[in-house]
């Protein structure tokens, strides 16, 4: 099968996709002062524009803002920020790496992955911070932590599908780079990370439940903040998304691979 | 066949030309096409030509193999296919070992990097192992001779340093297939030097090699056997010194293709030589080039022009009979005149290029322009480097002659 071919091939080369990561990650930060605490400035940005809205919200309703709503947002706007970064980035990877494509024999599927990676790096630090953090804030440990690996194995096999896609479909038609930039951009509004899913009655919002990211980020807070198991339904579907996506993604990519060196 | 360790069997390769998709309208019924009916692969649609034809070959351990001709002929989308950058639209192509592509020095360097940072980096890519680098770091510094700017970022570096470390990196991979590209003959006279001792060591230890070269000495002087491409097809295969005399002579047929639009032109040159057709001389040698030249319209006051350039393409020698004193000429409409001249090779041992012009100097007009018109190897065993050979001989301070130095 594709897939197992596909991981067996990249095992192979893990140390290039080792090397090339560990590249992604030594560039980003080359010739900055704040070096590696970029990766938590960053998200940062994003959770204090979180905590505004939140604020806004609480004004607007008349509930007071507690610290749980604070956790909620930073427990949830990080995953976000790490789901964006990697899909901007692994969107161009082959393009950005044209040089080896066209000049080197190796697993394309590199490309991307190593970018996820990259990404991944930075996602830990800024988890790191976060964790001491939420620690300070006193959200309690449950046994419903238990889900937070599985959740996040989740968003990362998302990932990869995705890009794997996203950076095949960009080496041939460069309008994809664009269309993604859009939609990452205003994804943000069609994703429950600033506001939850219930806070809302209209069966309309339904319509959000599609978005595979939303189950993720809902299920992390309820495991991390609320102390609650996920919801399953919702959470199955992602997982089925994220996992039929995977297969689907590296078959693809196989069966494309032959000729990126030609259309690129 | 079984100790054949690359073979490539009738393989064709389809390329396209222009933009992939030039509008929508293009990639619409392309993508709609693709899925109602699939064209059989051996025809060739609109824009499409074949890049490689029915191309079969063979390489064994601790052979070389040299691959010459034209640019656009092929040789560099050979090595893609073997390389397994590009899969064959038909055929099939086997590899038995560790093979390692050297089609550009530094692929993958990047340039905020230091060199050692590059180095690890360059050297995973071509398939080295992270121990395996570390092994060899220090030979690989001190092969590149940038031990004091190992630390520099490599955008800092000149580009023949960028391409001396590019080199060494590549030159740790041991491989048991190695392909080498023309883009390795760059860089001084030295680097090369350091290349060619580099790929004999590679041949001697039993590896096979594959090289694509512009560079016909190189050639005949490292591989055994030789392939001429012309259009994608395999036009000569055999001995390398075979194959290097049928490029020169087609080139030279080459040379004769008439040139309706142009007043005059140089319709053939020719080497006359006791050697028949070996275009390889001693230093000193003195031959005879035949140089004619015809008219489409009459024209007077024509003189003929021959020059040599070295491998660099340096002009290191030029003259025409006006210059040399001798009486301009007319043709008639349709006349072709031959110009025969007689000159002495004193040249250094190397690769040259003749070439030859019609033109008149009164208006300062070069009415056509042959070059390279035919190219000469100079072998000796002398080992004088340059381009003049001023034949030398030590006659004072009692040193004992012990043998020609390779």
């Amino acid at each position: 099968m594709s897939f197992f071919d596909s991981i067996r091939e990249i095992v192979k080369y893990r140390q290039l996709l080792y090397m090339i990561a560990w590249r992604d990650i030594r560039i980003k930060y080359k010739q900055s002062v704040m070096g590696f605490m970029w990766a938590i400035f960053m998200p940062m940005i994003i959770i204090s524009a979180g905590i505004l809205v939140k604020y806004a919200f609480s004004v607007i309703s008349g509930n007071e803002m507690t610290g749980k709503h604070i956790a909620s947002v930073t427990v949830k706007a990080l995953p976000w920020s790490f789901f964006v970064a990697s899909i901007r980035f692994t969107t161009s990877s082959l393009v950005a790496n044209i040089n080896l494509v066209t000049k080197i024999y190796f697993p394309r599927a590199i490309c991307p992955i190593s970018s996820i990676c990259s990404q991944l790096f930075d996602f830990v630090i800024a988890a790191t911070v976060l964790v001491i953090f939420l620690s300070l804030m006193q959200v309690g440990i449950s046994l419903q932590l238990l889900w937070v690996p599985v959740l996040l194995l989740l968003l990362i096999s998302l990932v990869i599908g995705l890009g794997l896609v996203l950076a095949t479909a960009n080496l041939f038609f460069r309008d994809i780079k664009y269309l993604v930039e859009v939609i990452l951009t205003f994804g943000i509004f069609f994703t429950p990370v600033f506001y939850e899913i219930s806070m809302f009655n209209t069966p309309w919002i339904k319509v959000l439940l599609l978005n595979p990211v939303a189950p993720i980020l809902e299920a992390l807070n309820a495991s991390v903040v609320l102390h609650q198991t996920p919801n399953l339904p919702w959470l199955l579907y992602s997982a089925g998304f994220a996992v039929v996506g995977l297969f689907a993604a590296f078959a693809f990519f196989r069966k494309m691979e032959p000729i990126f060196a030609e259309s690129i | 066949m079984s100790d054949a360790v690359l073979e490539m069997n009738h393989v064709y390769k389809k390329f396209r030309r222009g933009e992939l998709y030039d509008s929508l309208r293009d990639l619409i019924p392309a993508l709609t096409g693709g899925l109602l009916k699939r064209k059989s692969q051996d025809q060739l649609k609109e824009r499409e030509f074949w890049a490689l034809q029915d191309i079969s070959f063979q390489v064994a351990h601790g052979e070389a193999l040299g691959i010459i001709g034209h640019n656009g002929a092929g040789k560099s989308t050979i090595l893609k296919h073997l390389s397994g950058i590009m899969k064959p639209t038909k055929g099939d192509i086997r590899v038995n070992g560790r093979l390692s592509a050297l089609i550009e020095v530094g692929a993958g360097f990047h340039p905020d990097l230091t060199g050692r940072e590059n180095i690890f980096l360059n050297g995973t890519i071509l398939g080295m192992s992270r121990d395996e680098i570390k092994r060899k770091f220090d030979e690989i510094v001190e092969f590149s001779g940038l031990e004091e700017f190992i630390d520099t970022p490599v955008k800092r570096y000149s580009s023949g340093m960028y391409a001396r470390l590019g080199f060494s990196v590549a030159a740790h991979v041991d491989p048991e297939i190695l392909i080498v590209d023309e883009v390795l003959s760059v860089g001084d006279w030295a680097f090369q030097r350091k290349c060619a001792e580099k790929m004999n060591s590679v041949i001697r230890s039993g590896s096979a090699v594959i090289f694509v070269s512009h560079n016909l000495r190189a050639v005949s002087s490292l591989c055994s056997r030789g392939i001429l491409l012309n259009h994608g097809r395999i036009v000569k295969m055999g001995a390398a010194a075979e194959v290097i005399q049928h490029y020169i002579n087609e080139a030279m047929e080459d040379a004769r293709v008439v040139h309706e639009d142009k007043d005059v032109y140089v319709s053939k040159v020719a080497i006359r030589d006791g050697n028949g057709q070996a275009l390889q001389f001693e230093p000193g040698h003195r031959i005879t080039v035949d140089i004619s030249v015809s008219a489409n319209t009459a024209c007077n006051k024509l003189a003929v022009g021959i020059n040599f350039n070295d491998r660099n393409h340096y002009e290191i020698f030029t003259t025409s009979t006006e210059r040399l004193g001798y009486e301009t000429f007319s043709l008639e409409a349709g006349q072709t005149r031959t110009i025969t001249f007689e000159l002495s090779l004193h040249l250094a041992r190397g690769t040259y290029y003749l070439g030859a012009e019609v033109r008149r100097y009164d208006l300062n007009k070069t009415f056509d322009k042959k070059f390279p018109a035919a190219t000469i190897f100079i072998d000796t065993d002398v080992d004088v480097r340059g381009v003049a050979n001023l034949y030398p001989v030590v006659i004072g301070g009692d040193l004992k002659k012990v043998g020609p130095i390779e």
